[in-house]
């Protein structure tokens, strides 16, 4: 199982300025975590300072019991052994070339022989995806293949946490799905705790176990997915949505004005490209079939139904409605008599599920084979 | 590393930062060179590409260099009649100084530079932050061995501007002033004792610590951007040369007065 990584009280500041101040957290062990917030908000120094590249000014960051901002240099290179990381440009080392970048940590950690380095390596960039481009220097290949070399670098050592900075930036929208895909289908293979830090709403919503918002020199919120998902808090839900409408501004905050107009504008008609709300609670990503399950799912369900009273009620309802029958009955919980607060239709529904009451037909576009007939073949031809 | 929760402000508390940084940089690369594994590989790799930057340029500073000082020599000598002493004159010269120096500047210009660029832009490529998360200490691996490379090729070079730059002055001296071999040969030995050369090296070696040293303190802190590698690298040369002359001037005062001359 991973490890726990205790945060209490952390502030990093650079000169005069803060970057956040008393962040406290837990990542729990072996679940997956996302870290949101806007651009600029100091995420990746957060992940810094979580591995000692950074010194923060105060506070504590443990893993394993071992707090990384006091520890000596010694302790902290022993530490490190645990951590994956992904860095936002994948952080290759421009002098070698693919293989040899995934190989490193193998020759300079352990006394594998070469053939074992060579099969570890090969494993994980064909994991990744990046099979036959071994031989390729960080500068020929794609900002997108860097990432995802960087993640099978930080993956040969089989690390206990992994650390995402960013794995979506630079992605097109398939191989995000992809690379999300990847690291449930690992949590679900090796247990490791992850966290990524991003502004991808749909890695957001989709992938982790835990959310967590960083806005205005602190943290907003961290807890369950559910908790953040049906939040009423107006940071989280304008940035869950990607609305102009709200506190987070162009720059940082919004000052009192800009926030005036922009309602003015809203009121007369003058919208975001569109205004559906897409907070709710989404179903998790599965690992791939045949896979092991994620031992992490039923741990955070014990987790979480401990300090279910503690909720917000959309929250509590949320996650009583995911809850299988049996679990509500081992749980002692039960369901709402009324309807979840927010209509559930964000997931996408097989034809024939929706044959049955909607029109049959919506729109025909000219020689798309894409729809089949409606199942009842009589119904409302054009 | 500790902590830091408040940092001095008094006018030029900046540069006595960064200067207990560059020490304590210049410590780290002292202890890390006895903590095995020692990277052999990558110090042969930054020997030979050192090596191969500074050789020719040294080669060719050193030739006029050998000129300057017979030439110099040479006018000087014939005036106060003591001409067969130019060799004498123009081996202290180039041996003590001259070599020492020459190697220095060749190797904090032509190797130091590549190596700050080099650190820099595998700063700021995050490429040094990376290796630290993956366990590995950027100055065991990177920074010790470029530092070994800088003097052990400091000290082989002095010994190649020696030979050049005698053969130089011997060449100015003999040919084109018309000296005369044998008493340029023969008072070789008149002031240069064996200390000179031991000296020399010993120049070079620290010559060589500080460029390395120095090259690796700027090129791990860069300042923001591409552009900050740039400014590194210039620093880095700036920075090295002015510390060269100076502990240069310490170490010679120190020589002289620790080792006594010849023919006083």
């Amino acid at each position: 199982m991973g490890a726990e990584v205790v945060i209490e009280g952390l502030t990093k500041s650079f000169g005069r300025q803060t970057i956040w101040r008393d962040v406290t957290l837990t990542l729990p062990p072996g679940e997956v975590s996302v870290m949101l917030g806007p651009s600029g908000t100091g995420k990746s120094v957060f992940l810094k300072s979580m591995i000692g590249l950074l010194k923060p000014d105060r506070g504590r960051c443990e893993i394993n019991g071992v707090d990384i901002v006091t520890c000596s240099e010694r302790k902290l290179y022993e530490i490190r052994k645990l951590f994956g990381v992904l860095f936002q440009d994948g952080a290759l080392f421009g002098s070698m070339n693919l293989y040899d970048n995934v190989a490193f940590p193998l020759r300079e950690h352990t006394k594998k022989s070469e053939a074992e380095i060579r099969r570890i390596v090969l494993e994980k960039l064909d994991m990744t995806g990046l099979a036959g481009a071994e031989r390729k220097l960080p500068g020929e290949i794609s900002g997108g293949m860097r990432k995802r070399a960087g993640l099978a670098r930080a993956l040969v050592l089989d690390p206990e946490i992994i650390l995402c900075d960013e794995p979506d930036s630079g992605l097109d929208p398939v191989r995000t799905a992809y690379l999300s895909q990847l690291l449930i289908d690992l949590n679900a293979q090796i247990d490791a705790t992850i966290l990524i830090v991003t502004h991808n709403i749909n890695v957001a919503r989709t992938v982790p176990d835990n959310l967590g918002m960083l806005f205005r020199r602190e943290l907003v919120m961290f807890g369950p997915r559910e908790v953040l998902l049906t939040s009423e808090e107006p940071v989280v839900s304008q940035f869950l949505n990607g609305r102009r409408i709200g506190p987070i501004g162009m720059s940082e905050e919004k000052d009192q004005a800009t926030a005036d107009a922009e309602a003015a504008h809203a009121a007369a008609g003058h919208a975001d490209g569109f205004d559906e709300d897409l907070r709710g609670i989404v179903p998790q990503l599965e690992p791939t079939p045949g896979l092991p399950e994620r031992q992490a799912v039923r741990r955070r369900k014990d987790r979480v139904m401990r300090i279910i009273h503690a909720l917000p009620q959309q929250a509590r309802d949320g996650i009583i409605e995911s809850l299988t029958p049996e679990e509500r009955e081992r749980y002692g919980v039960a369901r709402r008599p009324s309807p979840s607060p927010r209509p559930r239709d964000n997931g996408w529904h097989p034809p024939e599920a929706v044959a049955g009451e909607a029109p049959a037909e919506i729109a025909r576009l000219p020689k798309s084979n894409w729809r089949t007939d409606p199942p009842d073949g009589s119904g409302g031809g054009a | 590393m500790t902590a830091r929760t408040a940092q001095a402000s008094f006018p030029g508390a900046g540069a006595l930062r960064e200067t207990g940084r560059l020490f304590a940089l210049a410590l780290d690369v002292v202890v890390n060179t006895f903590r095995r594994p020692f990277q052999v590989r990558e110090f042969i790799q930054q020997c030979w590409f050192i090596a191969s930057v500074t050789i020719l340029p040294t080669a060719l500073v050193a030739i006029p260099f050998g000129a300057v000082v017979a030439l110099q020599l040479g006018n000087l000598i014939v005036q106060l009649g003591a001409q067969s002493f130019t060799g004498a004159a123009a081996v202290l010269a180039i041996i003590q100084q001259a070599a020492p120096l020459v190697t220095a500047l060749m190797v904090a210009g032509a190797g130091g530079s590549a190596i700050c660029a080099d650190l820099g832009a595998r700063t700021i490529r995050e490429e040094i932050d990376a290796m630290q998360v993956l366990g590995v200490n950027p100055i065991q691996r990177l920074v010790v061995p470029r530092v070994l490379a800088t003097m052990v090729v400091a000290v082989l070079l002095n010994g190649l501007v020696s030979v050049v730059g005698v053969l130089g002055s011997y060449f100015f001296n003999v040919v084109l002033q018309g000296g005369t071999p044998g008493a340029y040969l023969a008072s070789f030995s008149a002031l240069a004792q064996l200390p000179d050369l031991w000296i020399s090296e010993i120049k070079a070696l620290i010559f060589g610590f500080i460029a390395g040293v120095v090259a690796a303190y700027r090129g791990l802190n860069p300042k923001g951007g591409p552009k900050g590698v740039g400014d590194a690298v210039n620093q880095s040369v700036v920075i090295t040369f002015l510390l060269l002359f100076f502990v240069n001037f310490v170490l010679t005062a120190v020589y002289l007065s620790v080792v006594p001359q010849k023919g006083s």
